[in-house]
């Protein structure tokens, strides 16, 4: 380290430069890796909150957007209720709506049937549970569009009406669509499209003749390994584990895939740019490296002052960047998708760090390449 | 063996040939030198004589093609690339055209480094400088040290290890010949100072007074010139 603090300080400027870049770059990585964290809140969350296994839908459907194609009967609910290691097995309805609340709001939200003393009913942070027919649970971010407890919400076209009791514990948002949960029944009614303009009641859902739903959450006994392949054959379905489900939700793969592949965009950049700077400045000291050699420098020593060398600026400028990115990820304005997170933001640090030492390892090998010899007059 | 009597430098019938095909040269012939300690030897001889590639026979950077060549009484040729790197550091010191020193280290710093590549963190290099006259100078970087001043730290640098043997390529060529005259003579009381022997290839006749012994070098061949 003795060299390589000493040229660090005298050639501050050139590392300056490049250092600026690192921090740039870590600057952008932080913002993409919060990005991508709050477009998979926004994109998933409704479905991460729930203590489902997997999900079931009916056979042959598209993987994008699974949730709202699918179309399940009763009878396929049956199979997966009797399959082996399987806890609970409920129907699930899911519909995106358009709707406007009572002050004239307009909000849209993905309304979750669901059984409404099932597993996968609504937890709330405040508010009651579902229980009438006419009651939504929503999502606790819709408070930032002045829906409370109370709110009545009015489905557009078909102005039916609901009311909010109550809201979920934290986001709870799938496809970037807030969610309201609702009795299973009432959505059966909704889907229907036979719903009177007004408010359900217990005898106009009743009434309903409507038993279709999109989806079976599957919940499995604790320690017990759930057969899906035997259990979508029995039941004519196709099941997904809860994390491949998120890539059923509208556009989750494509902006998790476009995000990921900038960082990875931005991770080779990192080494390329550490890898082009110091080889130029490998280069421009291929003379002090020869007299150091013809000293008697071993090779190793010199790769190791050099490595060191890289290693502090891609420390002290990851450092800057990271710290820059994420006070510029707090003031995020509320509308953008942004979730700062410690692990996300840790691994991609990391990342920047050892692509950067990658890039300046392969360079600083050409160290070894260096001729003492070229340190005696008139062969320089 | 490395006893009172045994030469710093001892080259026995030396030969080196370099390139290849047609551009081959025979750039040392048999050449033979023995040089004791505190010995100042000046070598001259036209441009492509073979002059760098007797130091770079010497001093271990080079392995001759026959021939022998013995520091203190050490057979280079029987030392892995490693092993020579190391005994570079510990008994050889150069002293390279306009000094060649690192330009991010203050002058103290260069003295540091050497001691520190040869394992040795406790450098006093303030005395070493203040031997070559440049204890002023300790916390000057190269860049703003002139000519001759950088060819004295680049001295000093050459004995921090207490080497046995001194080799020195064209020190004067960037000086003027007042600055000359006091590089050379330096050279000339630290070899005897230190009783260190001294190889020094050279262009410029007028500080060859300095030197106990001066050779000639033509087309690879080593002969006397003059005695001093
Ligand atoms: N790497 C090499 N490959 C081929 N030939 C070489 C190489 N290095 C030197 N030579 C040749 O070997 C001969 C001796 O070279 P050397 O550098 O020892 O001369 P010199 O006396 O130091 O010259 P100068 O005074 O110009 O420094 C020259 O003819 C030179 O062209
Ligand atoms: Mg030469």
């Amino acid at each position: 380290m003795f060299l390589a603090l000493r040229e660090l300080r005298f050639a501050r400027g050139r590392f300056a430069l490049m250092g600026t870049v690192i921090a740039l770059i870590s600057v952008l990585v932080v913002l993409l890796s919060g990005l991508s964290s709050g477009l998979v809140n926004d994109g998933v969350s409704g479905l991460k909150a729930m203590p489902v296994t997997a999900f079931a839908f009916d056979e042959g459907t598209m993987k994008d957007n699974a949730f709202s194609r699918s179309v399940l009967e009763e009878d396929q609910l049956a199979p997966w209720r009797d399959a082996e290691g399987v806890q609970a097995a409920e129907p699930m309805g899911v519909s995106i709506v358009n709707s406007t609340t009572d002050d004239g709001k307009q909000v849209d939200l993905t309304l979750f049937g669901v059984d409404t003393d099932g597993f996968i009913a609504p937890k709330t942070s405040s508010g009651e549970g579902l229980d009438r027919a006419d009651g939504i649970v929503v999502s606790e971010t819709l408070k930032d569009d002045g829906v409370a407890i109370g709110t009545v919400v009015t489905l557009d076209r078909i102005d039916v009406e609901l009311t909010v009791v109550g809201f979920t514990e934290g986001q709870a948002t799938f496809g970037h669509v807030d969610v309201a949960y609702l009795p299973l029944e009432t959505w059966q009614l909704i889907a229907s499209n036979t719903a009177q303009p007004g408010v359900p009641t217990d005898a106009t859902v009743a009434a309903a003749d409507y038993s279709l739903f999109s989806a079976v959450a599957v919940q499995a006994k604790d320690d017990a390994d759930v057969d899906l392949a035997a259990a979508d054959e029995a039941a004519g379905t196709t099941s997904m584990t809860l994390t491949e489900s998120f890539n059923a939700s509208p556009g989750y793969e494509a902006e998790t895939l476009t995000l990921s592949m900038i960082q990875v965009f931005l991770y080779v950049i990192c080494a390329l740019v550490v890898g082009a700077f110091f080889t130029v400045w490998t280069i421009q000291r291929a003379g002090d490296l020869a007299v150091l050699r013809a000293m008697g420098a071993s090779s190793r020593y010199l790769l190791r002052d050099s490595l060191a060398q890289a290693v502090v600026v891609l420390l002290v400028f990851t450092g800057i960047g990271v710290a820059a990115g994420v006070a510029m990820g707090a003031i995020m304005p509320d509308a953008m998708p942004f979730e700062l997170e410690a692990g996300p933001i840790a691994t991609a640090s990391v990342l920047t760090i050892v692509l950067g030492l990658l890039g300046a390892a392969v360079a600083v090998l050409r160290i070894t390449r260096v001729d003492p010899l070229a340190a005696l007059g008139g062969r320089r | 063996m490395n006893t009172e009597n045994t030469p710093a430098l001892e080259i026995v019938d030396a030969t080196l040939e370099l390139g290849d095909g047609d551009s081959r040269v025979r750039a040392l012939d048999a050449v033979s030198l023995t040089v004791r300690a505190g010995e100042f030897v000046a070598i001259v001889g036209p441009s492509g004589s073979g002059k760098s590639s007797l130091l770079a026979v010497a001093g271990a950077l080079s392995n001759p093609d026959s021939g022998s060549v013995r520091v203190h009484g050490t057979d280079l040729s029987t030392l892995s690339k490693g092993a020579s790197a190391k005994f570079r550091l510990e008994n050889i010191g150069f002293v390279f055209q306009s000094g060649n020193l690192l330009p991010a280290l203050t002058a103290a710093d260069q003295l540091r480094l050497a001691g520190r590549l040869a394992g040795n963190r406790k450098v006093d290099a303030e005395s070493v400088l203040d031997s070559v006259g440049m204890a002023h100078r300790a916390k000057n970087r190269p860049g703003h040290l002139s000519g001759g001043e950088r060819q004295r730290v680049g001295i000093a640098r050459a004995l921090v290890n207490a080497p046995s043997l001194l080799l020195v390529d064209e020190p004067t060529a960037a000086l003027d010949r007042a600055r000359s005259h006091e590089v050379v003579q330096l050279l000339a009381d630290q070899a005897r100072e230190q009783n260190v022997a001294v190889v020094m290839v050279t262009h410029d006749h007028d500080v060859l007074e300095h030197c106990d012994r001066v050779l000639e070098m033509v087309d690879g061949s080593l002969g006397a010139v003059r005695t001093a």
